[in-house]
């Protein structure tokens, strides 16, 4: 397949949730397949609302978005490419509800018409991956906050998405779930766009990482060039800023 | 995320065919609805009690549940007998208690009884994705069955939300008092409520989306009309056109 197939192209992309607070002003993105990428930029930027247009679930006031080079204007476009892309919520606890973690990670699988049997197959291999394979029976309202997390990534990779589109994957959790997280990150032959704070998860995770300033997005020196910079300096030496 | 206490349980009833078990709730239900003397529905509040008890479910839980309904009852028994019309009526003192009104409020309580312990043992022993499941292939119509259910996962997304405000509200100190402060502190916990219910329910609803949810319900849940099926059902038809027979008798 081609290397460098578009998967998703915003062009000119204007967002406001009121009139006179624009939160995205003409922004351009693409993003291609293979593309390992993360978005850093400070709270209430409009990195989730940039997640959200992505996916359909927000509407753009202007501007038009292409993906997998297919041109989505109404619902049904995105319904038709929504499996393809697994989004993370930010908030675990909108991604879950069904009464079972199992239920929980087999309804994308369902949805895209899978037979049970598989749905189940799909479902616990995608635990186990996880290291969840304790949890099928769980009750998805009584998991802790990092145990919901994991679980909601359960239930997104279960599609097995082409693309992810991870929204601060890593809150709330402790370091080995954290490691979990990268370590599957590494494995996993998929194309994916991260947020988050933590500058060395995506450093390990991403090759490129871009900002959010003025309402549009550009490249971002704080993870890749900085750190690349130090490394004239420090030279092997792993160090911390 | 939705409290289903009911649904994992391991019972004869748990692993009768879900769609069997939604028929036979409706048929037994509207039937009891529709009874009206004192030995029908002492028989269907017995029958109902049966399959509670058969369908294992903590007991604690289903009484609990039947607290909140009979709450509502209770007004029934407060207005009734002072204000329905009747032969039969007591003077006390100014007020006068009608005693068809006493008879109507207590046929009331067995019916909504009968009813409500029934669709413990059938229905809510299951998940609500299979309920919707069964709904839709008993040929309800698609919409109907998602609006059904919408509803159903929105009245414990409110739930959910109101504990959490509760909870906020509690940490902080908050004692109710009859004071403007405390008047005040409802008036925002209510509209949090409906704020935050709506919000939720509308990421909740995109989150579905974007799992590939295009209105259609699946379910875990294995179908199979298999012998036991067919004899819950046979046993709960049978049950009920007694009922209705003997509902018949009595009143010709
Ligand atoms: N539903 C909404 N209605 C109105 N305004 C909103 C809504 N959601 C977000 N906003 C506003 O839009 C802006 C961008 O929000 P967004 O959630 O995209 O930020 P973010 O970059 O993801 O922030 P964070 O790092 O805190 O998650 C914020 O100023 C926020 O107040
Ligand atoms: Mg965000």
């Amino acid at each position: 397949m081609d290397k460098n197939q578009t998967i998703i192209k915003m062009t000119g992309i204007d967002f406001a949730y009121s009139e006179n607070s624009p939160i995205l002003k003409n922004l351009d993105f693409e993003f291609f397949k293979g593309d390992k990428v993360g978005i850093i930029a400070p709270n209430g930027s409009g990195k989730t609302t940039l997640f959200h247009l992505m996916m359909g679930l927000l509407t753009p006031s202007s501007g038009s978005i292409e993906i997998f080079g297919k041109p989505m204007k109404t619902e049904p476009d995105f319904a038709e490419i929504r499996h393809r892309i697994g989004l993370l919520f930010q908030d675990a606890d909108d991604q879950l509800f069904c009464p079972t973690v199992l239920e929980d990670v087999s309804f994308g699988p369902l949805n895209m018409g899978k037979s049970r049997k598989e749905a189940i197959e799909i479902s616990r291999r995608t635990l186990d991956f996880l290291g969840l394979s304790e949890f099928e029976n769980r009750i998805t309202f009584k998991l802790s906050g990092g145990e919901k997390k994991l679980v909601s990534l359960a239930t997104v990779l279960s599609m097995e998405p082409e693309v992810l589109l991870l929204d601060e994957p890593l809150t709330g959790l402790d370091t080995k779930t954290r490691s979990t997280i990268t370590m599957a990150l590494k494995e996993m032959d998929v194309s994916y766009i991260i947020i988050s704070h933590n500058i060395e998860f995506l450093k390990t995770t991403t090759r490129k990482t871009v900002t959010l300033r003025g309402g549009r997005l550009i490249a971002d020196d704080q993870v890749h060039v900085h750190i690349h910079d130090h490394a004239h300096v420090h030279g092997d030496v792993p160090h911390k800023h | 995320m939705i409290e289903e206490p009911f649904a994992d349980g391991h019972s004869i009833i748990h692993r009768i065919d879900p769609r069997f078990r939604v028929a036979a709730a409706v048929f037994y239900s509207f039937s009891v609805a529709l009874c009206y003397e004192f030995p029908s529905l002492l028989a269907a509040l017995f029958f109902s009690l049966s399959a509670v008890v058969v369908s294992g479910v903590s007991l604690k839980m289903v009484f609990k549940r039947l607290a909140v309904v009979n709450i509502f009852i209770v007004l029934f028994w407060l207005v009734l007998p002072l204000t329905y019309a009747g032969n039969i009526s007591y003077s006390l003192g100014p007020v006068t208690i009608s005693l068809a009104g006493i008879v109507l409020a207590a046929k009331i309580t067995l019916k909504s009884n009968a009813i409500l312990l029934v669709l413990i043992s059938f229905i809510a022993t299951m998940t609500f994705a299979t309920l919707g499941h069964s709904l839709s292939r008993l040929k309800i119509p698609e919409k109907l069955v998602f609006l059904l259910m919408i509803t159903y996962r929105y009245i414990f997304v409110i739930q959910q939300e109101y504990q959490k405000i509760l909870r906020s509200i509690k940490v902080r100190g908050f004692i109710p008092k009859t004071t403007l402060h405390t008047y005040k502190t409802f008036a925002y916990v209510v509209g949090m409520l409906l704020i935050r219910a709506s919000e939720r329910a509308d990421r909740v609803y995109n989150a579905m989306r974007c799992r590939g949810f295009k209105g259609k319900y699946y379910s875990l849940t294995e179908f199979d009309a298999d012998a036991k099926s067919w004899i819950f059902v046979t046993i709960v038809t049978g049950f009920t056109i007694g009922l209705i027979t003997m509902e018949l008798l009595l009143n010709g």
